[in-house]
């Protein structure tokens, strides 16, 4: 099928499509703005250009006003977003990434929602050097960010580690596959000599054509019981299937997606669904044509419903079916029976198949060493002696996965030498808490979120410990903006920032992230927060069915409605 | 000088009465009584002139000229020689004397030998060296082209600063070798420190009483008003100056450094409204600091001394506190060998004598090295003298002056000030700039500096304002770019402007970053290179982005373009200027005499103009 041209779009296409027919396959201008010695940024057009690129250029928010007054520029700085399929990365990988945070970045690392290394504060300069160490040690950030396919995702709990490594490889199968061909990337950033280009896009980008996708589009395998990578919030989710242990293949999910607009109820958070069943061997091929549906049938003229959700609920889960089935040339397979039990992680070490796999609890996937917890030297030292790999989970923890018998020993003596922690000494609630970066990096960002949630969870936490909760799994979730990187749609309790300190306080999820909340409060601060929690945890604890979790109990005393598809979060 | 009824208009008793009057009298009190007189006969019709002497001989039908003409020749390197000179040049044309008032740099050596009465008055830089202005006039008199000038008579004030090893080394160096090629010297040469009023009033004193007492044998009769007064008549209002200095309430006070910095970069607003004091890019401004409180303190209890006892703080015979004389006066934060001799008559045992031996002038240079009074007073005090007469061995305290980094057509009675917080650990103890600390940290919006404008004739914008110009500095050095940027965009010059700027990581130390910022967008700034040394492996300076751009530098140079060097002399300016040789060598093809010669006829057609301190 021939890719759409600009021309065909029905309506003014958007910006960004404009930009992305003018800038040569993500080129643009961005050696020459990297260039540029005057000024720490990049012009506007770049900087969505970069994105495609894995990175986003922020600046400090904290001290944008202080600099402006001391007749500074905003003190701009890079995200750069590793593409890390399912979060797997070898000890020197890790090494890699330690080293370019203290030596070029802000001496952190971010382990973010979607399994992946987020650095931060790299400046302009020091980009180039920072992408070249990375690609030594065999890791780009090719598409991390961008309207392409995004870093996929899969199950990281390796309790069937046979099935868990096969995933993983299909899974890494497809993030290659749906890569974007052209070489901008390699020329920009490993100068790799250019060559005079074919302008045409089914030579250049035969999946993705010149303007690339309308958004952002996310991947992501489960292995059921195990939902943590939230298979419902993906653009395009594959459900492995099993028999006897055995990889049968996936059902195949469509749909999902978190992000929204304050004040907009045409956006909303959207679960995906399952329209069918494929073999093991036809992941790539269903992946690609599901791609193309969103490519020529997403919306391009307005970003806010450019998203498949809105493209799967504007034409239908029977159309886009039959669409599939006819771009593949076979029909896909009735959908296979298979159960979720949770989204959260298990802590602490399992064992599976002779090799040992310790989860530890990164508080909201922050690497740092920090006041009389240096968790990041603990890791680092890991690194150094770990002979298997680190997972980084869709929750922001991290795996020391495939571990041999000898080696638990040393790298139980560096988890017990650093203070690392599998969390089991917080409470239930902070081991079940997610928050994305927000302030003061994030320039989306309305509320803080990633510095807070732990301050608030500490004012909870009093209230659990009095109703008797401190042992209850609650999956709590903080974003800063509805944009809504933590997935805070699919907490138990979830909030949504609207301004400093002011927040939308969603409940009523489901613990196998599998029903959306929804709003129960809007636009609250931390001490209405506090009250309006308290007496609902005190009726949980009481009035409880066994084995209730919180999201359902608060449905059946009918503090919200239940959220089954997002067409009615809002109603 | 007596006056007679025969030199004068005055009557026999009215002669007795003014000779009875005048010897009594100040500096002070004469100039009060000018003015007085000038004022009280203005609206008269009347009879007194304001310059006697001048009616007197037109009334004799006389030439009002001396015979001989008076060169005076100013090598200056901060402006204070030029000031100087003026006053100078004023007082003597007051008195009816012919004076050419000369920058070196304007002078043609060859004139020389026209000469009749020379005044040299020059500076010396900090390595002994002659300041940029007086370097072609220098080599001239040191080369064998130097004309014999036995007609010729003279006398040099020399300005330096005395914690300098080579004092005043420019003055004695043009002293000694006007001698050597026959000159008369009519005055001993007088080496002035910082604290130069005195000094150089002492010196016109001598100067002009050998002056007059030849006009006198010229013409017998002639007017002899006494000599050192200061014959300016009074301004309507009070003229600020170094000695007057104008209180200037500070309007804002701004760290330009982010957060992180090594550094701390004040950028200073001053309100001058009222005050009459007029500059252009270029000038500096002049602060007359204090000294800490709490440094003074500890100067006092470490010489055991009494705060409240009563001191002369001048030779007027003024009085104050020992402790108000000490923050106000004088200068406790350096050390000089000459300080360090005068005190040494007050030490107790031969400590301080010995390490003044000359064989250990090693060691003494060491001491002096980041060491202060309170350091003296410990190492070897007690004083055997009381405080008051202690305190008349120090200098005055220096007045600072910055290059002004505003344009007053673009900040109506505003001036406004780059300074760096100077601070370091020296000998065990934490230690400070005076004036840049007291700017960093006793200058918040709202308190005051007493200012005065310091101008700078040697770094001026081009009189074109089509003519092209290249700034280069690092530092605070880039203050009087600021200057020019803002001047050229209030008077819509449409010459092209380069930076170069310089310092050690960009995101902390980029001075003024959002204003070059907009002015390169604006077209007011052509272009901009900028080179921070500390945020790379490789230290990168602004000669190697001058380098870099080796090519384009060189096609601006020979489009006519102005090159200015602001801030570091002992580095920057050097490298630079070895650097803008090389660009000469590499792209104009020329010898390393000739990239010489070349930058020598762009300092004498005043296009090579540094501000280098």
């Amino acid at each position: 099928m021939k890719i759409k041209e600009l021309t065909d779009i029905e309506g003014t296409p958007s910006e960004m499509e404009v930009i992305k027919d003018r800038t040569n396959y993500l080129r643009g201008n961005i050696e020459q703005s990297f260039a540029e010695r005057l000024t720490a940024s990049i012009p506007d057009e770049d900087t969505k250009l970069l994105k495609f690129h894995g990175s986003y250029m922020q600046d400090d928010r904290d001290i944008r006003n202080e600099r402006a007054q001391q007749k500074l520029e905003p003190a701009y700085q890079f995200m750069i977003r590793v593409r890390l399929p399912a979060g797997v990365a070898t000890p020197h990988q890790w090494l890699t990434m330690d080293n370019l945070a203290n030596t070029h970045g802000n001496g952190t690392l971010k382990l973010t929602t979607r399994q992946t290394f987020q650095m931060h504060g790299i400046l302009k300069w020091n980009m180039k050097s920072t992408i070249q160490e990375m690609n030594n040690a065999l890791m780009d950030t090719i598409a991390a960010c961008g309207d392409v396919n995004r870093n996929v995702m899969s199950t990281s709990n390796p309790y069937q580690s046979d099935v868990h490594g096969e995933v993983y490889d299909i899974s890494r199968e497809l993030s290659e596959h749906l890569l974007p061909k052209t070489r901008a990337y390699h020329e920009i950033w490993l100068d790799e000599e250019k060559v005079v280009d074919s302008n045409e896009a089914e030579e250049v980008e035969p999946m993705y054509g010149r303007y690339y996708l309308p958004r952002k589009f996310k991947i992501g395998f489960a292995i059921p019981p195990a939902n943590d990578v939230d298979i419902y919030s993906q653009d395009l989710g594959f459900i492995a299937i099993l028999k006897d242990g055995k990889l049968q293949g996936f059902n195949v999910t469509v749909g999902g997606g978190m992000g929204m607009t304050h004040g907009d109820t045409a956006t909303y958070p959207q679960l995906a669904r399952v329209i069918g069943f494929c073999p093991p061997d036809k992941v790539n091929e269903v992946g690609e044509k599901i791609l193309t549906i969103q490519r020529d049938y997403g919306n391009r003229t307005d970003r806010k419903n450019a998203r498949f959700k809105y493209t799967v609920d504007r034409l239908g889960l029977d159309w886009i079916r039959n669409e599939l089935n006819t771009r593949l040339g076979w029909e896909i397979e009735q959908e296979r029976p298979f159960q979720f039990d949770r989204n959260g992680d298990r802590y602490g070490w399992i064992e599976s198949d002779g090799k040992w796999h310790l989860t530890l609890f990164i508080e909201n996937g922050r690497v740092k060493d920090f006041d009389g917890y240096p968790l990041m030297t603990g890791l680092r030292e890991i690194a150094h002696v770990h002979t298997g790999e680190f997972r980084l989970t869709a929750n922001q923890n991290l795996i020391i996965s495939n571990v041999t018998a000898t080696n638990k020993e040393k790298i139980d003596a560096l988890v017990e030498k650093y203070g690392l922690t599998d969390g089991k000494e917080n409470s239930a609630l902070r081991q079940n808490s997610m928050a994305c970066v927000a302030l003061p990096t994030c320039g989306l960002a309305m509320a803080e979120a990633e510095r807070y949630l732990p301050v608030l969870i500490s004012k909870i936490e009093d209230t659990l410990d009095e109703a008797g909760l401190r042992d209850e799994e609650i999956i709590i979730r903080m974003s800063g903006c509805p944009n809504s990187c933590s997935r805070p749609a699919l907490g138990e309790i979830g909030f949504i920032g609207k301004a400093p300190g002011k927040y939308n306080m969603y409940l009523g999820a489901g613990f196998a992230g599998d029903r959306l909340n929804k709003m129960y409060r809007e636009n609250i601060g931390e001490e209405e927060i506090l009250a309006t929690l308290k007496p609902i945890f005190f009726q949980f604890a009481k009035e409880r069915e066994e084995n209730e979790h919180f999201g359902d109990f608060v449905i059946r005393a009918g503090y919200v409605a239940p959220v089954t598809s997002g067409l009615n979060f809002h109603s | 000088m007596q006056l007679q009824t025969m030199n004068s208009p005055f009557d026999q008793e009215q002669v007795e009465l003014i000779n009875r009057l005048l010897p009594m009298l100040t500096d002070n009190q004469k100039i009060w009584l000018n003015g007085y007189l000038a004022g009280s006969q203005s609206a008269a019709t009347v009879a007194v002139q304001e310059q006697p002497g001048l009616e007197w001989y037109a009334q004799q039908g006389g030439a009002p000229v001396a015979t001989r003409e008076i060169t005076i020749l100013v090598g200056s390197h901060t402006g204070n020689c030029e000031s100087v000179a003026k006053e100078v040049s004023k007082k003597l044309q007051d008195k009816d004397y012919q004076v050419k008032l000369t920058p070196m740099d304007e002078f043609k050596p060859k004139d020389l030998k026209k000469v009749e009465d020379l005044l040299v008055i020059t500076s010396t830089h900090g390595d002994g060296h002659p300041p940029d202005n007086a370097l072609a006039l220098y080599d001239f008199l040191y080369s064998k082209r130097a004309p014999k000038l036995e007609d010729v008579r003279f006398s040099v004030l020399a300005l330096g600063d005395s914690s300098y090893e080579f004092f005043c080394q420019t003055g004695k160096d043009f002293d000694k070798r006007l001698e050597e090629l026959g000159a008369n010297r009519i005055h001993a040469r007088v080496d002035a420190d910082l604290d130069f009023e005195e000094p150089a009033e002492e010196w016109f004193d001598g100067v002009f009483s050998v002056l007059n007492k030849d006009r006198e044998t010229d013409r017998p009769g002639a007017p002899a008003a006494a000599s050192g007064t200061q014959q300016t008549a009074p301004a309507e209002q009070p003229a600020y100056s170094r000695s007057n200095p104008f209180n200037a309430e500070v309007l804002e006070n701004i760290n330009l450094n982010g957060r992180g910095s090594n550094k701390e970069t004040r950028h200073l607003e001053l309100d001058l409204e009222g005050s009459g004091l007029q500059y252009e890019p270029g000038d500096s401004l002049g602060i007359v600091p204090e000294n800490e409180d709490q440094l003074v303190d500890q100067l006092i209890a470490a010489a055991g001394w009494n705060p409240e006892d009563t001191v002369s703080i001048n030779k007027q015979g003024d009085t104050s506190s020992l402790r108000d004389a000490l923050i106000t006066t004088f200068e406790i934060t350096s050390l000089s060998k000459p300080l360090l001799e005068k005190a040494a008559a007050f030490a107790e045992g031969n400590a301080l004598a010995d390490l003044l031996e000359p064989e250990n002038k090693e060691q003494l240079q060491a001491y002096i090295y980041g060491r202060d009074l309170i350091d003296l007073t410990k190492d070897f005090g007690p004083w055997q003298t009381p405080a008051a007469e202690f305190i008349k061995i120090l200098r005055k305290i220096p007045v600072r002056l910055y290059s002004i980094a505003s344009s007053s057509k673009a900040n109506l009675d505003e001036v406004h000030l780059t300074v760096g917080a100077l601070r370091y650990e020296a000998n065990g103890r934490k230690r400070t700039g005076v004036c840049s600390t007291q700017c960093a940290e006793r200058s918040e919006a709202g308190a005051s500096l007493p200012v005065f404008i310091q101008s700078n004739n040697n770094f001026r914008l081009p009189e074109n304002p089509e003519t092209p110009i290249i700034m280069i500095g690092a530092g605070t050095g880039v203050a009087p770019y600021r200057a020019f940027m803002e001047e050229r965009e209030e008077t819509d010059a449409q010459g092209d402007a380069w930076l170069f700027f310089g310092e050690q990581h960009f995101v902390t130390d980029f001075l003024y970053q959002t204003e070059w910022q907009r002015w390169l967008k604006d077209g007011v700034l052509t272009k901009m290179d900028v080179a921070f040394s500390r945020d790379t492996a490789e230290k990168i300076y602004v000669q190697h982005r001058l380098m870099e751009k080796s090519q384009e530098v060189y096609q601006w140079l020979e489009a006519g373009a102005n090159v200015y060097i602001c801030g570091d002399e002992k580095y920057m300016a050097k490298d630079v200027h070895a650097t803008l040789a090389a660009i000469l060598e590499q792209e104009g093809n020329m010898s390393a005499e000739q990239a010489e010669e070349y930058l020598t006829s762009m300092r004498s057609d005043k296009r090579y103009l540094r501000d280098v301190y």
